[in-house]
């Protein structure tokens, strides 16, 4: 594993090794606290985040590290019109790793392909964002105790939403996998992530546009957010945006252990009077992303 | 109609009718100084029709290219005015710097001088997909 572009770059054993390795980082933190001495992190952000970017200042922090970086790409070079990969090259003399987000899909991959040191993809415009993705299942193995014989509701914009297809990725290499795909018609899932990871991995799997309806047989509702910057026109985004709403009203016939997840931000799409409800998990998600970049961090840099 | 044979060079046959001037511009053979011959529509007894083109030196020739745009051709290389080998290419795994991504929101758009890159996702519907973005190529 040099970089992580893709989910997929990491083998199953891979991804439980990272676990195992956040695992123990929320026992023993302090084991931790200067195991990337000297390293630096630049977190290149050519597209807005609080969260990602966040997460991954206080994940390269709490190993010990530094941080540089940029947070806006008018703030960098790339306002000059400086391409990703000498924008890379460049940092690559400054830094030991890069995180970097970017709103061209396959900008990440273009860096990785620039440079010798490792490059965590941390999201490239509506494609992947694998980090992501490693929040959600260790979120999800330390609620449901792993990945196995789970019905995975996924619910709201399942086509722009990269989340989504990257989780699918991810848990389609289990065994005893059902998905459940809630969407309005014009966000469903694309036919390429259905026909190449769902159905070519003999997946069973419901389309449908009714929330309450599929709701008792889940096991994790994984919630999305209508993003207004995947739309080219503003009508169809207010027209589709409140689609899907949970409310507590909804979760009556939910099973008791249900997970309720979001990649979050959220907009609407999840009431707040949900947040007390002891199944949702999305602030979980958010501490989790940061231990999984930690493990993820000390497993790039070779750093045991 | 007759065309000279040639004596050292190559032979594309087997092209779909209609396809030969896509062939001759994806293979660059209007850079080439040397005769080139396209003959259209030429009698097949497998298809009915179909193009040939001849090329008056012995060239590399991007079977990938050929591979791609018309899996069905042969390809005859020809020496003092035999033929020595003949081949029909095969779909490829990779094609590199052959087609462009339409997506527009892909970093091939906007990179300098990247190297667009597609690789075969799907052998038996023909499904090549970006390197970069995943976008099926159009």
């Amino acid at each position: 594993m040099s970089s992580v572009i893709d989910i997929l770059d990491l083998s199953t054993e891979e991804i439980e090794e990272l676990i195992s390795v956040a695992c123990d980082i929320i026992e023993n933190p302090d084991k931790y606290a200067e195991k990337c001495k000297r390293k630096k992190l630049a977190t290149l952000f050519f597209e807005p985040s609080t969260r990602t970017r966040l997460s991954f200042e206080a994940a390269m922090y709490e190993l010990g590290g530094n941080v540089i970086g940029f947070s806006a790409a008018n703030n960098s070079s790339a306002a000059k019109g400086e391409s990703v990969s000498d924008t890379v090259r460049t940092v690559s003399c400054y830094a030991d790793i890069i995180a970097m987000r970017h709103p061209k899909e396959g900008a990440p991959l273009v860096a990785s392909m620039a440079t010798d040191i490792p490059i965590i993809n941390a999201g490239d415009g509506g494609h992947n964002h694998p980090t992501q993705t490693l929040a959600d299942l260790l979120t999800i193995y330390r609620e449901k105790g792993s990945f196995e014989n789970l019905t995975v509701g996924l619910c709201g914009d399942l086509k722009f939403g990269r989340t989504v297809h990257s989780l699918i990725n991810a848990l389609s290499r289990y065994s005893g996998i059902k998905f459940v795909l809630i969407s309005p018609e014009e966000l469903k899932l694309p036919d390429y992530v259905t026909n190449n990871v769902i159905i070519k991995n003999n997946i069973p799997y419901e389309v449908t546009t009714d929330l309450i309806a599929s709701m008792p047989k889940l096991d994790i509702l994984y919630m999305t957010r209508v993003q207004r910057e995947r739309f080219f026109n503003e009508q169809d985004y207010i027209r589709l945006k409140d689609s899907y709403i949970l409310t507590p009203d909804k979760l009556s016939e939910a099973k008791a252990d249900l997970s309720i997840m979001h990649p979050l931000p959220r907009v609407n799409e999840i009431s707040v009077a949900v947040d007390k409800d002891p199944r949702a998990c999305y602030f979980k998600q958010v501490l989790n992303g940061k231990y999984i970049r930690m493990a993820l961090i000390l497993k790039l840099l070779g750093v045991e | 109609m007759v065309i000279d044979s040639i004596n050292n060079g190559i032979v594309i046959d087997h092209i779909t009718s209609g396809k030969s001037m896509t062939l001759y511009k994806f293979l660059n053979l209007d850079k080439l100084t040397c005769s080139v011959a396209i003959i259209k529509n030429a009698p097949s007894s497998k298809n009915g029709k179909k193009d040939i083109i001849k090329i008056d030196e012995l060239i590399d020739i991007d079977v990938d290219v050929l591979g791609y745009l018309d899996p069905g051709v042969s390809v005859n290389t020809i020496k003092d005015g035999k033929i020595v080998s003949k081949f029909n290419p095969e779909l490829p795994e990779r094609l590199v710097d052959v087609i462009k991504c339409k997506n527009p929101r892909c970093i091939s758009q906007d990179e300098q001088e990247l190297t667009h890159i597609f690789k075969l996702t799907d052998r038996e519907k023909r499904i090549y997909r970006c390197i970069y973005c995943e976008s099926k190529a159009k």
